[in-house]
């Protein structure tokens, strides 16, 4: 599903993002991001979801390379992603069903169809209440879960997920992974990026390493040694 | 729940940002404003000379006695020419009494004349295509040809002068009009751009949940073309109001004025729109490239 070889990141400033970078992320499978602030966390996602290109190197997601999306192709690649941004990237003068609503019409998908799909992921973030209040009337917590109900709402093949916990107490945290638990139960590749190792032991779950753009450990790479060296 | 469409959200930017949708439009109607009384100018002074142009005419004197079947005779050879619109023969008598009305001056001198000394002639109007130097004067020749015609005259100095006068303010007309346009167009493209920075950030959300370029410039271009009609029309009553002021407070000339015909409103809408939508092309575009 994810795959990347020798990922390079370099900002147009000059600021090194990642360097050399590579692993697999198969179909069904959830990882952690994790590595102190700065460690390329987001430049990862960013290259996942094409916000970044890569500077050298490869990255593969769905079957589109990266480095080389055509104009059309970004659209149709972002449609079967799910991506919760780490700044949560609400339209703020859209209420939060508008919102979730949003990232479906885009799809371009049946009019009729829309209301009751929002309603359902509103309902399993826990919002369905909130549906008609704007961004700026929810709490941190609160927008966080609007983030993640759109980034749900069109069934994404897979959801990345930057620092989704971030805003959260420790009971909603737990809630919202048991939920990015589920999706991953239905099918759907999770990466998600944290600093929450609590987290993360408790879990079990493969967890990849970063510090200084370098990928220091990754817990999945003993099953995943033939696959890639 | 509401659905997104293009012409809710571009209406919703009216809502959202009132201060600077109005400026938008204020400036595209400020514009047009400028365009558009620099284009009255331009009307009026065209009718005005074309006013003048009517009065392009050749007037050929008759000898006397010239008998009234040649007279005829000779009214529709001159009407067959290619240039003329119409001849009409003043007698001696009707001469003599046009002067007397006119030339108040002269009133007295010409009232107790035994003789009347004025000769008829032929008033030869030309047709409003051939009303310049060059047609005047080969009607002139041509008409001086006739052996019972004593003299020929059209003005040549002034119809010369008539033509240049066209000449200049056709080019001068065009120059300081296409000035106009691209200032506006400078100006229009200005505060649309402005409006895109605003919502860089809302733009580069859509492109992050898979929205194509085309839906996203959707309303934005609908958002311009609503903008530019109603610069249109905000810059259509500005001239109204202005012509209106203009031709109350100079009443004896004021008459005479002539303000837009509907076509020409028509085309100052549709340039408004084409401004406002070539503005928000280039400016969206420029912005989707960004992100
Ligand atoms: N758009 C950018 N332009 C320039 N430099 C950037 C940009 N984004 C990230 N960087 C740099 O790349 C490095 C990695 O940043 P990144 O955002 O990937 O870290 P992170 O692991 O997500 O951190 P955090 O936990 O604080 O979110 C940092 O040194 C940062 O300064
Ligand atoms: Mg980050």
């Amino acid at each position: 599903m994810i795959r990347f070889l020798h990922a390079t990141k370099t900002y147009p400033n000059g600021a090194s993002g990642l360097k050399d970078v590579s692993f697999q992320i198969p179909k069904g499978e959830f990882v952690f991001l994790t590595g102190h602030s700065g460690a390329g966390k987001s430049s990862i996602l960013s290259l996942i979801y094409a916000e970044q290109r890569p500077t050298e190197g490869e990255v593969r997601v769905s079957g589109y390379q990266i480095s080389k999306l055509g104009p059309n192709d970004i659209p149709r690649l972002r449609r079967q992603l799910g991506v919760v941004f780490q700044d949560f990237r609400l339209l703020e003068y859209h209420t939060v069903e508008e919102n979730v609503a949003f990232a479906l019409e885009v799809t371009g998908a049946r009019k009729e169809t829309i209301p009751n799909r929002v309603m359902r992921v509103l309902t399993q973030v826990g919002l369905a209440s909130k549906a008609r209040a704007y961004p700026k009337e929810l709490s941190g917590g609160e927008q966080q879960r609007v983030a993640i109900a759109r980034a749900l709402v069109n069934d994404p093949h897979i959801l990345v997920a930057d620092e989704p916990t971030g805003n959260l107490d420790e009971r909603a945290t737990r809630g919202v992974f048991q939920l990015l638990r589920e999706i991953n139960a239905g099918g759907t590749v999770v990466v998600m990026a944290t600093h929450n190792m609590e987290l993360v032991r408790d879990t079990g779950y493969r967890t990849i390493e970063l510090k200084g753009g370098r990928v220091v450990y990754d817990s999945g790479v003993d099953q995943a040694a033939g696959a890639e060296s | 729940m509401k659905h997104r469409t293009p012409l809710r959200e571009a209406l919703m930017t009216f809502r959202r940002t009132p201060l600077l949708s109005g400026l938008s439009v204020a400036s595209i109607g400020f514009s047009l404003f400028t365009i558009g009384l620099f284009g009255l100018v331009a009307i009026n002074f065209q009718k005005a000379l074309q006013d003048l142009a009517e009065r392009v005419e050749v007037v050929a004197f008759v000898l006397r006695g010239t008998p009234t079947e040649t007279i005829s005779t000779a009214s529709q050879d001159i009407t067959a020419f290619p240039e003329v619109l119409d001849v009409s023969y003043v007698t001696e008598e009707q001469a003599l009494g046009r002067a007397r009305r006119e030339l108040v001056e002269f009133r007295e001198a010409y009232r107790d004349l035994a003789v009347n000394p004025l000769p008829a002639s032929f008033e030869i109007r030309l047709k409003p295509e051939a009303r310049d130097a060059e047609s005047a004067q080969r009607v002139a020749e041509r008409v001086r040809g006739f052996p019972f015609v004593e003299d020929v005259r059209y003005g040549r100095d002034w119809v010369e002068r008539l033509d240049k006068l066209r000449n200049m303010a056709a080019v001068v007309g065009l120059v300081i009009g296409l000035a106009f346009a691209a200032v506006a167009i400078v100006i229009i493209g200005v505060t649309i751009r402005i409006t895109v920075l605003q919502r860089a950030k809302e733009i580069s959300i859509m492109r992050l949940v898979g929205a194509t370029n085309r839906y996203i410039r959707g309303p934005f271009l609908l958002e311009g073309a609503i903008k530019g009609i109603s610069g249109g029309l905000l810059a259509i009553a500005m001239c109204w109001a202005t012509f209106t002021i203009f031709r109350t407070s100079t009443t004896a000339a004021g008459d005479a004025l002539v303000f837009f015909g509907g076509l020409q409103m028509l085309l100052f809408l549709v340039f408004g729109t084409v401004i406002g939508l070539g503005g928000s092309v280039l400016s969206v575009g420029r912005q989707l490239r960004a992100v």
